[in-house]
């Protein structure tokens, strides 16, 4: 058994950024990734981020894990390649280190920092070979440097689909069309001139009906939407794709706050079942604290901010004191700056349904 | 449109340039950031405090055109690549304008290219005159084109490397 003050479950963003917090407040941090380098989705995020400039904004994503928590900090381990499989109401929490090593750790506090997955499109053909999500052209373009495809069809302009869409054509690849079910472009309209100027055309009401191929995709049908989201007959159009690209949301996975008992709730703003939590992320139960697109999904930006967050919340409770109470104040007005303009509605009105649920210290 | 199709119409970009005494006085830098979205680095990269944004990082960007000499040091700091820099009497019946690039190849100094619009079209063959790769940028060059006068605030790329991205 690892006895361990504090316990965070993902190295994303918001586990580096709880990580690196309360390792400076003085508390033993043990943080494990199932990945072979921590990083979450960061290590892929080729281009420069949006924010506050305090946070990290006109940095490379790629750039910001080992900004954000070094392995040699004081006070961290990190085990990588190391997933948790279980999370019990005693308090217990087994790993798996590889294919061999079994063990188990107990926490005094634990930070789910286990990001989100991709959603899925129904759609005849989806099963054919070069239909993927955005987050695996990712991994094999901006990790392993393999190319997904010849020519590709993006389905869904919101940040996600923009930004792989514009490294898409950095890597070389053309980029057929974008097609967007909503009547406007969800993501940051400046991403979408990006690629508008590369020549891609932006096609919002429209769907991807079909994927076509023997073996493999060769073409895809795409059609024109009326305001019911039913698509126009006539208006289909066969595009020569060898790839399909999905970036149509994310959901938080909340598997193992489930089977720990956190109460969620389904928060279509935050894309799916999130865990209810206070202003300090802490959940419904006393040990267990979230941070990060598990908490509902987000960005990047906001996901550092409340690993920050938490990091101190739970530190502060295993006696960190006044300097941590400063940390917490300071990332509360960051995170309602970051989500104060217009694009964070969305967000706000999503995680107000989530802080009713859980008590405020 | 711009919401629909990410390609600024004329009446949104026109109404970011400076006043027409203004943009004949010297370089200038146009800020093609339409929507409020939480994002400030532009703030600091200006040297002479010409950009304001204050509290609020979702407000727009305020560019103050008495100070804006159009130097360009803020071009790479967007990480929406949204910032150009306008020169409308470069040289007689030329402009320059700067544009921020990350695309290989990155064209030399003195190339022919061919330069597109804010839609992909392309508009005219544009003559490389300078290429900053400052360490400050990050990566992200930043190219001058001197181009036909009356394209200057039209053209906003150049084209991808010879790759068909149409339909």
């Amino acid at each position: 058994m690892v006895n361990i003050d504090l316990l965070i479950v993902g190295g994303g963003p918001a586990g580096l950024a709880a990580a690196s917090t309360a390792a400076a407040l003085g508390i033993q941090v043990l943080l494990v990734d199932e990945g072979l380098n921590p990083g979450g989705q960061l290590v892929k995020q080729t281009h420069k981020f949006f924010g506050s400039g305090e946070h990290y904004a006109g940095t490379r994503g790629i750039d910001i894990p080992q900004q954000l928590c070094r392995g040699d900090q004081e006070n961290i381990t990190i085990m990588a390649d190391t997933t948790v499989l279980g999370c019990y109401e005693d308090g217990v929490i087994t790993a798996l280190t590889g294919e061999e090593k079994y063990f188990k750790i107990k926490p005094q506090r634990v930070i789910f920092a286990t990001g989100a997955s991709e959603k899925f499109l129904s759609f005849p053909g989806n099963d054919l070979p070069g239909v993927y999500g955005a987050g695996a052209v990712q991994t094999l373009m901006n990790q392993y440097g393999v190319l997904p495809g010849k020519r590709v069809l993006m389905v869904g302009a919101g940040n996600i689909g923009i930004i792989v869409s514009y490294q898409l054509l950095q890597a070389g690849i053309p980029v057929a069309a974008v097609v967007e079910a909503a009547p406007e472009i969800g993501g940051y309209l400046v991403h979408a001139s990006k690629i508008a100027r590369a020549g891609v055309p932006i096609l919002t009401r429209h769907t991807i009906l079909s994927a076509q191929g023997d073996e493999a995709v060769e073409s895809a049908v795409i059609a024109k939407l009326d305001e019911n989201w039913q698509s126009i007959p006539g208006s289909e159009e066969t595009i020569d794709v060898d790839t399909v690209c999905l970036a149509v949301g994310l959901s938080p996975v909340v598997d193992l706050l489930r089977q720990v008992g956190c109460k969620t709730k389904y928060v279509p703003q935050l894309g799916g079942d999130a865990p209810l939590r206070n202003q300090h992320l802490k959940t419904s139960l006393d040990w267990v604290y979230v941070a990060g697109d598990v908490a509902g999904v987000e960005e990047a930006s906001a996901a550092m901010v409340e690993g920050r967050l938490a990091g101190a919340a739970a530190s502060a409770e295993l006696g960190a004191g006044a300097e941590a109470q400063e940390i917490i104040a300071q990332c509360q007005a960051s995170l309602d700056s970051l989500r104060g303009g217009p694009v964070g509605e969305k967000i706000r009105s999503g995680i107000t349904q989530l802080e009713g649920g859980v008590a405020n210290a | 449109m711009l919401k629909m199709t990410g390609i600024a119409q004329r009446a949104d970009w026109q109404a970011k340039l400076p006043s027409q005494e203004r943009r004949q006085a010297g370089p200038y830098a146009v800020f093609e950031c339409y929507q409020e979205i939480p994002c400030n680095p532009c703030e600091r990269a200006c040297p002479r405090g010409a950009v304001s944004i204050g509290e609020d990082i979702n407000h727009i960007p305020q560019i103050d055109y008495d100070i804006c000499n159009g130097c360009g040091l803020c071009v790479a700091r967007c990480p929406g690549l949204a910032i150009f820099v306008v020169d409308e009497n470069h040289a007689p019946g030329y402009g320059k304008v700067l544009i921020p690039w990350e695309y290989l190849p990155v064209p030399e100094n003195g190339q022919e290219v061919v330069a597109v619009g804010r839609d992909g079209q392309e508009l005219c063959s544009a003559k490389v005159v300078e290429v900053r790769r400052a360490k400050g940028q990050d990566r992200t060059i930043v190219l001058g084109l001197q181009v036909p006068v009356e394209h200057v605030n039209m053209v906003r790329g150049i084209k991808l490397g010879g790759e068909d991205n149409g339909r």
